[in-house]
Parts: C-alpha cells; structure tokens; sequence
C-alpha cells in the first residue's frame, strides 16, 4: 500500500506544473528543486541541501540510471520541479523522469535536418522552464516551447539557419515573461548575438548583435568587413541579477579563430562579458576579457555573482576563471575591473593592466609552423560549472595545465564551412594535468587544489553539506569544500563531461551527474 | 561540399598546390609519419596504395576526422583547401620509386626467434604481449625506423608502452607498462604478460620513465649483418591476407 500512495504522489504533482518567474527568482526559498540552469540566477551552482555531506558522503550508492541510446556527449543539466526531473538527450531530445525512480514520463524527439553544421556534435546541456512549459534550444537553431506535463510542443520559431553554421546547445534562461537564448556556430563564420522570446508566443521581442555593424560603436574593432563573420557567439547559459534587473552573458571566440590577421582590432564584443536590461536587450556595459583573441579562449562559461569585501569596502561582483588563463573579479554594476590574476600557467601576457586589460607578449600569436603556448584552446577551464559557495567563500574551478602547439592557417570564408584558419597540436613533452582549485573569490588567491591525472572536462557544484562534487575522466567525486581532501568516489565507466546537480523528493537528496551515455543518480543508502 | 563529405574527389595537381601540401605535410604530419612520409610513430605512406585510404575521398576523410581508436587526429588545423593540398602530396609519395629492403629475411626470421624476441612480441597470434604486436609492423614502419629501434629502443617508445614501476607501501616493487591510470589507481602488465592494479593510496612511490623502453638494445648484440637480415624481416611482415 505505502508504495502505490509513494507511485501515485508524483503523478499528481505533474498535473500542477507550474514555475512562474517569482519561483525562480526566489529559488533559495526552495532548495530542494533545481529550477534554472545554475539553480538560481546568480550562476553559482550552489546547492543549500546538506542531507548529503562531510559526514556521510562516503555511503553514496547509486540509486537509478538513465541509458541514452546515441554516442554524443551527453552534457545535459538537469532541472528538477516537485519530483520531474527534465533532462536533454543528444540527440536533440527533451525527457522527464519521476525524480525518484528515473522512469520516464514522456520524450520529446527532434525532428533533425541531415545537413547540421556542428563543431562538436549534436550536445545540449538542458532546458528552462516558466510556468508549465519547458524550453529547449535545438541544434538546428530552433527554440522550441513544450508542454511541462506531456511533452506537446506549444511552439517552435527558427533562431538563425543552421545552413549558415548557426546552432543552439545551451539551457535557455527565463526571465520574467521572456526566455532568453543564446546561439553556436562560433568555427563557421557567423555573427553571434542574444535573443528574447515572448515565452507565451515564442515571438521575438529583441536581438543584441554581440559584434556592432556598421556606424555602431564597436564596430572601428574589425577590420574592414570581418564584423560579419566574426563570430563572438553566447553558447553557455548566463547569468541575472534581479536587483539590478541585469543580464549577463559571455561570448565566444573570434573567427576565423587562430588567424587574426582578416580581423585586425581589439574585436568587440567577442571574448567579453556582457551586462544586458532583459527587458529591452539594450547593452549596460561590457568588459571584454581577450582583445582580439588568436587562440579559440571562448568567454562563454556562466559567469558568477557573488558579493564580497574588497579592500575593506562590500562589493557585487561578478567573477569567473576565464579559458585564457586568468581569473577575474569585476563590478557587475559599473562593469569596472577589480581584480585578477592566473590560476593557471600562461605565457602569453605578462598580466593585466589597472583596467584588467591582458598585456599580450609579442611573438606569441600562432604561426604557421606552429607556436607553443599555455594554456591550450581547451583553455585553463572551458564552459563547464564553476562553482561558489556563500559558506566557505571560495570560488572553486576545475583547472587545466596544458599546452598547445598553435597554428596559423587559412582563413577564407564560405557560408556553412568551417572558418576556423588554423588549429592546434597537442603538446606531447609535458603530461597535461588537471585540478580543482578553490580562489579567494574577490582576488583569485589560491586557497587550496586538488591535483587530477588528466585535465577535466566537467563542471562543479558546491553544496551546504561542506562538500564540492566534480568529475575527471571517467571518476565522479567529493571533496571537502574547506580543504580539498577526497571524501568519496566514483567510477562512472564513461568520460564525463557535464555539470552535478542535486535536488529533494521524497524527503531524499539526489546527486545527478551525465557519464558516457548515461544520466547517473545517486542517494544515501 | 566540405572535404570528407565526398563519394569522388579530384585533388589539386598544380606544383604551387603540391608545393603548399609539402610544407602543410611537414609541419602538421612529419613529426609522425617522418619528413618524407617513411614513417615514424605513424605508418609510412610512401606507397602506392595506403590500406586506410584505398581512394582519395577515403584519404580527405581521414585527413578531416582522423582514425578513431588510433593516434591519427582529425586534421582540424587545415582548411579544406590545405587538406586536399596536403592530400595531393600524401598521393605524390606513393608514386616514388621505393627501393627493396636489403637483407636475408629468413636469417632475420631466425635471429629473432634466438634471441628471444617472441618472449615479448607476437606476430599472427604467436609470442609474448609485454611489447607492440609486430604482425604487420612491415606495413606501418620504415627500415630506418625498425633499425633504430633495435639499436636504441628508448628512441621512440610507442603510445601506451610507459615504462612504470610502482612501490606500495612496505611491499615489493612491480615494472611494467602502464595500462592505465587515472587520479585514483594505475595498472600496470608486466614483461611477464601479468596485469597489476594499485590503489594510489595505497602507494609509496610512482616512477614513471619516459623515454625508457623495457627491451634491450641490440647495438653491439647483433652484427651490422644481422641487424640488417632482422629489420628486412620486419619489413617483411604484412597483414595476413
């Protein structure tokens, strides 16, 4: 008896789907469901639940699995709302799942066109949710509106034509009546920009172009016509501040990415972070990481908020580890500089200038036979999770030493081909390795690390149970958010490359993590 | 039409392309395949028909997504124009006129099995798995490559042969090559053919010795004869048919 009442209580909750902006706005009140992207709007991957911690993380046992039946990445995170868990699949689908038994609810599949231009296959890393519909970027470049409780697509606009290159593999972000979305394409020559649709109609209500055209201020940063294929594209979620009623949102590389020389300047706005009024699309500010960028340092991670004491003086910043090897702090009002610093080895700036300016050394662009630098494209870390916990005030990122050997190349554009003027070598005579490191978040002190065999490609979550999960190669892990120590792990048996999240149902805490071609969750025994 | 996405293909022939896909070759390709495609860590490529890459569309395709499950990368480097260009001069290397390789191949044959090659290496299913299997290493390794690795083994130790020896704490060191690790434990297979697993806790001491190669030099062991009777039977050693 006490399991069908257990069977039938997620089943009467689905019919009362319903997640409007307040919710998400106020997610803190709710800790126990994971309902945008980064869970809340600060981009922090911050979890408050502590019934899995220090104390007890080490009796984690697998509690159920999802099979996906397709070989691409699996970088999907989840959302989790009153016992649904809604996940992407490569390729291109959309399921939910009882949160407590991972058996599915329904499946959404993409119809997909068989002339996709993709850099990196067909990968997505999850859906938004407003109200009681779900909202997924396809990698056609579609925005598709489905409904929460059957999967029953309400709407489905075309973003960009993905015969130009253009694509989509981000969570979109909720906002207020709007779902903001960003786009892929950034190795065939596109021009990025950030999108709002009416979520109940999917019109779209405003662009911001991250490259200006022509007379727009910017715009003097491209030489001659490069602007129009400069790339500068939004693939990884972002970030807002409710109180300030701000977006923020990284941006890719520049294209072509390893040849700089058709787009002689500073090219703006790729490489930066950029503060957007969600309401109009009109640009606050921006702060641009990498001025012209020869090195495919992409700036799209999910950027953080967190507010701290600088020089004695409390300030809203927002910070990231950004894939050129330095780590930096900035005032999400003004978009002023406040600190930085590397958090991994690099040698191609001898630092940041008072504005946060990188100062490039000379010979150390890519050439034609190939010029070693760190770190590599991959970047000191990529557009996976970093994480920071309000407990321990430690901004924690999984870092990569690594070098690379780039090349310069051709760099002629074709609508739909790859635009990319070179690329990269592996470096072989040093062993590339990886580790979580925990930043003084304010200045990008190093507090701690935690060293890995081999550079990660995935994300981390702090929780309030004092612990910060993470992946590296096929191992999912705990470790202590205070000291670093190893606390419990994991062999998946496949490569992980997504973000943790965790979520309440039932009164239990669940862990989620994608490894291989699998979504994996686990509870206390 | 990308490259790699083609059923037929024509390569460019003009002597400025050849000329490009030469200097494209040496900077992207040679540090494997050697200067002029005579192999190295990768297969020599100067013949007329590449068993990978039966046609040119085959050989762009490789050139564009590498071969999955082996060392060669996807040529994400080159544009399309310098793949095919880099593609024209790979074909131009199989048209060169190779010489034989010299020597007795039946008194390399029977040098190998005396010194006791077949402890650690097998050909067609027979002999030890402590080294690379050499079935058909004629196939993928120039004689200049084969000579030098009998003389100076540690010149070029192939990927997945990282000599290790591991320590646990107050037990009895174990050498082999390392079969995989990860931040938490090492394996290991010994010259034996052994496997061996270790937590990482659990260890003392990791030595790995890079460049260090578990066979023996024959320099000094084998006379110039025979080196060159045992590379020509290297050489001689194909894929079963």
């Amino acid at each position: 008896m006490r399991s069908l009442v257990w069977l039938f209580v997620p089943a009467a909750l689905l019919a009362q789907v319903n997640v409007p902006y307040e919710r998400i706005r106020d997610a803190d009140k709710e800790p126990g469901n994971w309902l945008t992207y980064s869970r809340t709007y600060s981009g922090q991957r911050y979890s408050p639940l502590d019934q899995i911690n220090a104390g007890n993380v080490a009796k984690l046992r697998i509690a159920w699995m999802r099979q996906v039946n397709e070989t691409d990445t699996f970088e999907t995170s989840a959302i989790a709302v009153d016992g649904t868990l809604f996940i992407t699949e490569p390729p291109d689908a959309v399921a939910a799942l009882d949160a407590a038994t991972g058996r599915e609810l329904w499946r959404y599949q993409k119809e997909l066109p068989s002339d996709l231009r993709l850099c990196c296959g067909k990968v997505n890393r999850g859906v938004a949710i407003l109200g009681n519909t779900l909202y997924y970027a396809s990698t056609n470049a579609h925005l598709i509106a489905l409904d929460a409780r059957t999967g029953s697509v309400r709407w489905d606009v075309t973003v960009a034509d993905h015969k130009n290159g253009y694509s989509s593999t981000g969570a979109p972000l909720a906002v207020k009546d709007k779902i903001i979305t960003g786009m892929a394409g950034g190795e065939f020559g596109v021009r990025g920009f950030i999108d709002a649709y009416d979520a109940k109609t999917g019109k779209r209500v405003w662009r911001f172009y991250t490259i200006p055209a022509k007379g727009e201020p910017g715009n003097e940063t491209w030489a001659g016509d490069s602007w129009k294929t400069g790339s500068a594209t939004t693939w990884v979620t972002g970030a807002y501040d409710p109180e300030t009623n701000t977006v923020y949102w990284g941006t890719g590389n520049p294209g072509p990415d390893w040849n700089g020389d058709v787009r002689k300047g500073d090219n703006l706005y790729a490489d930066s972070l950029i503060a957007l009024d969600p309401d109009t699309g009109a640009k606050k500010w921006h702060f641009q990481y990498t001025p012209h960028d020869v090195n495919d340092w992409d700036s799209t991670q999910t950027p953080i908020l967190a507010d701290g004491m600088v020089q004695g003086q409390p300030r809203k910043m927002v910070v990231l580890a950004n894939r050129n090897g330095f780590y930096y702090a900035v005032d999400r009002v003004t978009g002023k500089f406040i600190a930085g610093r590397p958090f991994v080895k690099q040698t191609w700036a001898s630092g940041l200038d008072e504005a946060g300016r990188p100062m490039r050394l000379p010979d150390s662009e890519p050439t034609v036979e190939g010029k070693l630098i760190w770190p590599s494209l991959g970047g000191g870390s990529n557009w996976y999770s970093s994480t920071f916990s309000p407990n321990t005030n430690l901004y924690y990122v999984n870092a990569k030493e690594e070098a690379g050997i780039y090349h310069k190349g051709d760099a002629e554009y074709k609508p739909g081909a790859p635009f990319n003027g070179g690329g990269q070598h592996d470096y072989k005579e040093e062993e590339p390795y990886g580790a979580v490191r925990a930043l003084e978040v304010a200045t990008g002190q190093l507090r701690w690390e935690y060293k890995l065999h081999r550079p990660s490609h995935a994300g981390l979550m702090a929780t309030a149970g004092g612990l910060v999960f993470g992946s590296n190669l096929s191992s999912f892990f705990a470790l202590d958010a205070q000291k670093g120590d190893l606390l419990w792990r994991f062999e998946t048996g496949g490569n992980i490359d997504a973000n943790p999240m965790t979520f309440l149902t039932g009164g239990k805490q669940y862990l989620v993590i994608p490894a291989g071609h699998a979504l994996l969750v686990f509870a206390l025994d | 039409m990308a490259a790699g996405t083609e059923t037929k293909v024509k390569l460019p022939t003009s002597r400025a392309d050849l000329l490009r896909g030469e200097k494209l070759f040496q900077v992207h390709c040679a540090l494997c395949h050697g200067p002029k495609g005579v192999g190295g860590r990768g297969p020599m490529l100067t013949r007329a028909r590449l068993k990978r890459a039966p046609d040119d569309a085959t050989l762009l395709k490789i050139l564009d997504e590498g071969i999955r499950g082996t060392e060669m990368p996807g040529a994400g480097v080159m544009s399309d124009r310098e793949m095919r260009q880099t593609a024209a001069y790979v074909r131009s290397l199989g048209k060169v006129v190779q010489k034989p390789v010299p020597g007795d191949v039946a008194h390399g044959a029977g040098i190998y099995r005396a010194k006791g090659c077949t402890g650690c290496h097998s050909v067609h299913g027979e002999g030890g798995v402590a080294g690379p299997d050499l079935s058909a290493i004629g196939e993928s390794r120039s004689a200049a490559y084969l000579r030098e690795s009998l003389v100076n083994p540690g010149a070029a130790v192939p990927e997945g042969y990282l000599l290790v020896t591991v320590t646990p704490n107050g037990g009895q060191s174990v050498t082999g090559v390392r079969v995989n690790e990860d931040s938490f434990s090492i394996q290991l297979r010994d010259s034996a053919g052994r496997s061996f697993s270790f937590w990482k806790k659990d260890l003392a001491r990791v030595d790995k010795q890079s460049g260090k190669s578990p066979m023996p030099s024959y320099q000094g062991q084998l006379s110039d004869t025979e080196l060159t009777d045992v590379v020509a039977y290297l050489a001689s050693l194909k894929e079963a048919q």
